[in-house]
């Protein structure tokens, strides 16, 4: 009965020390995972932040004023006006015609949903 | 254990027939018992005394141990923690009201050298020559082939330039990672912004640390590691600060002027929109203060914030809204103006003659010395001193800047009935541009204080009241006229109704002895929309000559009124205020809906 009880303890220490060695290399490959996200994030972060600038720097005002001077020909861009505020008034009604179907899609079961719409 | 007996029958049978007492020798093996107990007791007090001795022996040396490990190894980050990602960069950004970023942060590197590594230094000092032309080749190679373990060459390198470097070759010259700060809109709004430049620098890293403005005044809070990078949202509108700069630097080249300076500021919420003054700098390469020459001919000089200068007539107002508010006068009261107004030796004249007597209403509008002075002078000095102290122009505006403790406004030593007198028209009293315009704000909304500042607030900010709403409102209709009948009739913008007042002041010399002749400020206060003012705008121009007539023009009605309307013009639109035909006066008609 004793031998058995030591042969047992024996064992059960041989199978938690290889469990823990087991556990050991999971949490390193956990962790060395986890590491390699943070970089990735750190990086993507980082290339984020270098676009944000790129983007706060390529719309700074001083470039789009002079892109809007030398496409003035094309584009006609000028500062906002007061004039340019209109009223609601002179936004004519859309008219009630329905426009012609030139380029009818299969929408069968879909009718109500047209219905509504119209 | 074999116990002795404390009473041997054999030896006590042997002492009776001697006849000595037995109880003797039970004493004397009491005794021996005792000493034998004594002794164990001490052993074992001895042994545990060992043992803890050892436990605490080997706990110091294990702390001991465990200490000169972490002093002698390179500080790591945890390597398993999740919270590491949420902090980016050493310095948080700063960005307008509307998310625009402002200043922010970019990875570069900086380029040192470490000679006793070189292998050839003539040819690294030639290389690095052509990469930076700006550097000197002999220097260089002086500093390579001497006694220096390490020098410096550049602290912050682009990605080219590293990669030229890099194709040099030689193992001596080595890269720091480096974090900058970023301004990437250039010169906007570089008054306000300050820059920012490296504190502490080692090869691995370096603080960036703020110089000026608000980079200096917020730079433990921007680089406080628990704000976790959460950019610092300010109050400014870029597109409308770039605007009033671009209308404001053709204003000043159009009136030949050597500074101009303007605040635009939400009239409720005490939020500066925009605050421009120029000449201005780039804050990604700040320049050095200058080391002579006046202070204030600097670029590096906020003529806004710290540029004190008496405003001249824009300070009427302020007079006849107390006397309106002590209830000494009305719109429609009439004051003698006949001059000139002597008081001891000094005089006080009018730019024009305007006649015998005018309204309240007419001498702002006229802009009347006489009649503001008269004003005053029933106001008295005490009152009066009170009143420009709870409008906030007495003291250092609480700006969230480092220069706005330099704004400290110069009061006369001796505040006497005449200083009350000039003070009513704005000589004797010198304030900055944004003191004049919080005091303009407090009549706009109604007359309540607001502070100014620079970040974004979430309301409406309203401090003491100073005047009643019916006194505010007295004044806007008479600040109105002054545009539409009055000096300031350039500042007439279609649709947004500007009300406002002009102020020019002959500049003080600067080694005292009196006033230029021929040099002035020119300011125009102004608000729009004037029968609800959402904002007050401040231009002020530094020594301003018009000179499209026959003779040279300098009062602010021809110089800082046409710029200010242009810009009104400008950015009003960019406020996101509807152009609006100005309501008709008492029309017993009632606005239902709109």
């Amino acid at each position: 009965m004793r031998t058995l009880f030591f042969v047992l303890t024996a064992l059960a220490v041989i199978g938690l020390a290889f469990w823990a060695y087991h556990e050991n290399y999971n949490t390193q490959q956990a962790i060395a995972e986890t590491e390699q996200v943070q970089r990735d994030i750190s990086q993507a972060r980082q290339r984020l932040g270098v676009l944000k600038t790129e983007w706060a720097y390529l719309n700074r005002p001083d470039r789009l004023r002079e892109l809007a001077d030398i496409n003035f020909d094309r584009l006609g861009l000028l500062p906002l006006t007061p004039e340019q505020f209109g009223h609601i008034d002179q936004v004519a009604f859309p008219s009630n015609e329905v426009l012609p179907i030139t380029d009818p899609v299969d929408v069968s079961g879909m009718d109500d949903v047209r219905g509504v719409d119209q | 254990m074999t116990r002795t007996p404390l009473r041997p029958l054999a030896r006590i049978l042997q002492a009776r027939t001697k006849g000595e007492n037995p109880d003797a020798i039970e004493r004397e093996n009491i005794r021996l018992r005792h000493e034998q107990m004594r002794d164990r007791a001490r052993l074992r007090a001895e042994g545990r005394l060992l043992v803890l001795g050892l436990f605490f022996f080997c706990a110091f040396v294990v702390v001991g141990v465990r200490m000169g490990m972490l002093s002698g190894s390179e500080p790591s980050e945890p390597r398993a923690s999740a919270a590491g990602a949420s902090i980016l960069t050493q310095r948080a950004d700063i960005v307008d009201r509307r998310g625009r970023v402002l200043a922010t942060n970019f990875e570069t590197h900086s380029l040192y050298a470490q000679p006793q590594q070189m292998i050839d230094a003539e040819r690294a000092a030639t290389g690095l020559v052509k990469i930076f032309p700006d550097l000197d080749a002999e220097d260089l190679l002086e500093d390579f082939t001497g006694k220096r373990k390490f020098l410096w060459i550049k602290k912050k390198i682009s990605p080219e330039q590293k990669q030229a470097v890099h194709d040099l070759g030689e193992p001596g010259l080595l890269f720091g990672p480096r974090e900058m700060r970023l301004y990437p809109n250039g010169s906007i709004a570089a008054h306000i912004l300050g820059g920012a430049s490296f504190g502490r620098e080692g090869v691995h890293a370096a603080e960036v640390i703020g110089v000026a403005g608000i980079e200096k005044f917020y730079d433990k809070e921007l680089r406080d590691p628990a704000r976790a990078s959460k950019p610092l949202e300010l109050s400014l509108d870029l597109t409308v600060q770039a605007a009033a700069e671009r209308v404001l630097h053709g204003g000043m080249k159009l009136m030949n002027a050597k500074g101009a300076a303007a605040v635009l500021m939400d009239v409720h919420t005490g939020e500066v929109v925009a605050l421009v003054s120029l000449p201005d700098f780039d804050p990604n390469d700040r320049p050095r203060p200058a080391t002579e020459g006046v202070a204030s001919d600097s670029v590096l000089f906020n003529r806004a914030v710290q540029g004190v200068y008496e405003l001249g007539s824009t300070f009427k107002i302020f007079a006849t809204a107390q006397a309106m508010e002590l209830g000494l006068v009305n719109p429609n009261t009439v004051i003698d103006i006949r001059g000139p107004l002597k008081w001891g030796r000094h005089k006080i004249r009018d730019f024009h003659n305007y006649g015998k007597e005018l309204s309240v209403s007419k001498i702002i509008e006229k802009s009347s010395n006489i009649g503001t002075a008269r004003i005053a002078q029933m106001i008295g000095t005490a009152r009066q001193r009170e009143f420009l102290g709870q409008l906030g122009l007495l003291e250092t505006v609480p700006l969230e800047m480092v220069e706005a403790s330099g704004g400290r406004p110069l009061l006369p030593p001796n505040w006497s009935e005449i200083s009350t007198m000039t003070i009513s028209y704005g000589h004797g009293l010198s304030t900055s541009p944004l003191h004049l315009a919080a005091g303009y704000a407090a009549i706009a909304n109604g007359g309540t204080k607001v502070t100014p500042t620079l970040l974004k607030q979430s309301g409406p900010q309203y401090g003491a009241r100073i005047m009643r709403p019916e006194v505010a409102a007295a004044s806007r209709v008479m600040l109105r006229k002054v545009v539409t009948e009055g000096t300031a009739s350039f500042g007439e913008v279609r649709g947004y109704n500007v009300g406002g007042k002009t102020g020019t002041a002959d500049k003080p010399k600067e080694m005292g002895g009196g006033y230029y002749k021929d040099k002035v400020i020119a300011t125009f206060a102004s608000m729009f929309p004037a029968e609800d003012p959402k904002y007050v705008l401040i231009v002020t121009l530094d020594e301003p000559v018009e000179t499209s007539g026959d003779e040279p023009r300098r009062t602010a009605g021809w110089t800082a009124v046409p710029v200010a309307a242009e810009m009104i013009r400008r950015v009003a639109p960019l406020l996101g205020l509807r152009p609006e035909i100005e309501p008709a006066r008492a029309a017993g008609i009632t606005l239902t809906s709109n």
